[in-house]
């Protein structure tokens, strides 16, 4: 097992120039452990002195095996399993798999959940952008913005925690709804955030958006034509900073987002410092999003009354027979989702997050793929990477935003 | 079926003959294995699906003919119409057309569906393991390929499985 | 008044070897910056504001195996990761701690499949695991702390 066969040239022989096999270029490789790489990225870099010719990603090194471990697992067991796979964009994870669930079923959700679903999502999606620019301005070299991005991070993880009792991995959305109501505390939990927020990014704006230093590494580095992001299924702030305004948010609008008054953030330019702008500003328009949201939350029960798919509450379990049965049904057997298959896509913080569910009647997904934005946006590094220098791979790794265990799954 | 996408299902039965089916108010057409590039190429060309979003595939074991799906989903960025192809493939020597050239970023997804079902993709530029290691034997999402459970360790078992074991040294 | 006390007045401090070794490794433990999964983000706030790893001397992250001495295994060991984790421990100068962080790292967790390892102490020895999928910033430093407190105390026998 410990043995790792080793990869020769020969195998990679297509892949390289002439040059290097020639011995003029020079082949670099890079990760999988590496402190830029966010996490066991493999890059294969050829080097014609400190330019690169050509890297070749090689991935697969978080390979969890998650699509088959959810098709031995029924439907509500697997829903664990969503978080695990991009795990900066979890409310986002649980939402598409339980969109996925409700259409097949034809399940309806009370509105009080579809807006504490966008809620919170949005939230994530914040939280997911600090990480990444936080991350980001640390790889080139602003260490402080780490700090300040991780102290808001705390704040709406603390907001998750309350409501889910964990900090990242909260699986809070099931079919048919969520799993219980937010409590008291959240409400103001949320507008405290809110109110302290708008600073910070005006914050973070101030320490890199005019920053010399900053704008040197990032501007005309890594220019994605609108073209090329089309053609290579480029997706999110990748592809909106190349000027076109997809969002699925507004292009399909999913769990009632087109309640919702909020801007679709572009920018044409196409390089590292667009989709820096971008990403600030949908931070901006989330946060709008999270407003409205809240300040229009109705009331109502937040799960699904359905019992041929939600579990009765606890307190009917000691009056009604009916309610012990269907219990007992869906905690040993589960629910079964009639034979068909559909494809969901939704907009996750890094583009589009797509579930593709197959059912063949029984209570287990014969088949789930998910069709996660990373693959497709880190196919295009080396489109972007080529032609300049190393230092700027760093960059360009940072600003497709991957998260490996979404390439990965 | 969206108005919209009754051309398109029309000229793809017209041209290949491929039937269609709706679901959930999503429409997928079946085609045959050699029609695919043909039909990816028109589709982009005429049609506007500009962006391939999703490709996978969908074992059927124990059945053989067909034993597998392969399943396409285009995405029409500017009328934002999707489409699903399904691509039934036998069980012996599977195999399917490469869509690279019409839809660059099919290259790791055909990748994938070689490494996760061992359908061959004729015509690819590099088809190597994406996800496994290099020198994995069998293709995991296969339905006769097990899920590879370790038995959990609880208290009245916990020697017996920790006999099997592997700890390594310093 | 004792001798310890007349050689302290000369600047001097009597311990034992294994004290004042055991002193120096505990507090310059250099972890290597080697996140997998899920866990290398609550890693990373261990290491941020509010958490501040710093506090115990392990602000120092190395990205380099060869100048660390504690490896944090923060998330799930895949089949193809698990031979190039096992070369950067061989890479570690002795001595060297492993800590396991989080469910996947420990057992497996909630991955019992064909693609992860059931737990890095198949690929190596792991001195302390952490519970949780994933631990909270408090629990990893509450997990470094139980391994100061067992490389203080061990003896002259286990070093190596």
């Amino acid at each position: 097992m410990l043995e790792q066969s080793e990869v020769t040239l020969d195998e990679l022989r297509h892949l390289v120039s002439e040059r290097a096999i020639e011995g003029e270029t020079m082949l670099l490789n890079m990760g999988p452990q590496h402190p830029s790489t966010h996490g066991v990225l493999r890059l294969l870099v050829e080097l014609d002195g400190e330019v690169v010719i050509n890297c070749i990603p090689d991935v697969g090194f978080l390979h969890t095996g998650i699509e088959k471990n959810m098709e031995a697992k029924t439907y509500e067991k697997a829903a664990v399993m969503t978080d695990r796979i991009d795990y900066l964009n979890t409310a986002g994870n649980n939402l598409v798999y339980c969109l996925a669930i409700e259409k097949l079923a034809e399940l309806d959700v009370p509105p009080r959940a579809q807006v504490l679903r966008v809620l919170l999502t949005e939230l994530e999606r914040i939280s997911s952008h600090l990480v990444w620019l936080g991350t980001h301005a640390l790889d080139l070299a602003a260490m402080s913005v780490f700090l300040y991005c991780f102290r808001e991070r705390e704040m709406i993880l603390d907001i998750k925690e309350l409501i889910s009792g964990a900090r990242m991995m909260s699986t809070y959305f099931r079919p048919g709804g969520l799993w219980r109501d937010v409590p008291a505390e959240f409400d103001g939990a949320v507008r405290q955030f809110l109110s302290i927020f708008p600073a910070r990014i005006d914050e973070y704006e101030a320490l890199l958006t005019k920053n010399p230093l900053f704008l040197d590494r990032t501007q005309e580095i890594g220019v994605l034509s609108p073209q090329d992001a089309i053609r290579w299924g480029v997706t999110g702030p990748l592809l909106r900073a190349s000027g076109i305004a997809h969002d699925l948010r507004k292009a399909d609008p999913y769990s009632g987002y087109e309640m919702f008054d909020f801007d679709i953030p572009t920018q044409t330019a196409g390089d590292t410092y667009a989709r820096y702008l971008v990403r600030i500003e949908e931070m901006r328009q989330s946060l709008r999003i999270v407003q409205q949201a809240l300040d229009n939350l109705p009331s109502g029960p937040v799960r699904s009354d359905n019992r041929k798919f939600v579990p009765p509450p606890r307190s009917e379990l000691a009056t009604s027979m009916e309610a012990v049965i269907h219990h007992f049904k869906l905690w040993t057997e589960g629910f079964n989702l009639p034979k068909g298959s559909i494809y969901v896509p939704t907009e996750s913080p890094r583009g589009e997050l797509g579930v593709f569910l197959e059912s063949d009647g029984g209570s287990k997904p014969y088949r789930i793929h998910w069709r996660t934005p990373s693959f497709d946006n880190l196919q295009a590094l080396p489109l972007l990477a080529k032609g300049h220098l190393v230092a700027d791979l760093i960059a360009l790794i940072g600003t497709i935003d991957i998260i490996l265990g979404d390439v990965d799954r | 079926m969206d108005e919209n996408l009754q051309p398109v299902v029309a000229a793809l039965a017209d041209r290949f003959g491929a039937s269609h089916a709706e679901f959930r108010g999503q429409t997928t057409v079946f085609l045959r294995p050699d029609q695919i590039v043909q039909a990816c190429q028109l589709l982009r060309d005429e049609f506007g699906f500009n962006m391939l979003s999703e490709l996978t595939a969908v074992d059927y074991w124990p059945q053989q003919e067909p034993r597998f799906h392969v399943f396409y989903q285009l995405n029409s960025l500017s009328q934002h119409q999707r489409l699903g192809l399904r691509v039934p493939i036998p069980g012996i020597k599977p195999s399917i057309e490469s869509i690279e050239k019409v839809f660059p970023n099919a290259n790791w997804h055909e990748r994938e569906i070689w490494d996760m079902f061992g359908i061959r993709v004729e015509g690819h530029s590099d088809l190597r393991r994406i996800l496994m290691p290099y020198d994995w034997e069998g293709h995991p999402l296969r339905k006769d390929f097990p899920l590879g459970y370790e038995e959990v360790q609880f208290t009245f078992n916990v020697h017996e499985i920790d006999q099997d074991k592997f700890y390594p040294k310093e | 008044m004792g001798i310890e006390q007349r050689t302290a007045d000369m600047g001097i401090i009597t311990t034992s070897l294994e004290q004042a070794v055991n002193w120096a490794r505990t507090n310059a433990m250099w972890p290597m910056l080697f996140g997998l999964a899920c866990c290398a983000i609550e890693m990373m706030a261990a290491q941020a504001s509010n958490y501040d790893m710093s506090r115990f001397g392990m602000e120092l992250m190395r990205a380099s195996p060869r100048q660390s001495d504690l490896m944090i295994v923060a998330g799930r060991v895949s089949r193809k990761m698990a031979p190039v984790l096992r070369r950067l421990y061989d890479q570690m100068p002795a001595p060297k701690w492993v800590i396991a962080m989080g469910d996947c790292a420990s057992t497996g967790g909630v991955f019992n499949n064909y693609a992860v390892i059931q737990g890095v102490d198949e690929v190596v020895p792991v001195d302390v695991y952490v519970a949780g999928c994933p631990p909270r910033p408090e629990a990893l430093i509450h997990g470094i702390l139980t391994l100061h407190e067992k490389v203080r105390g061990e003896g002259l026998k286990k070093w190596s």
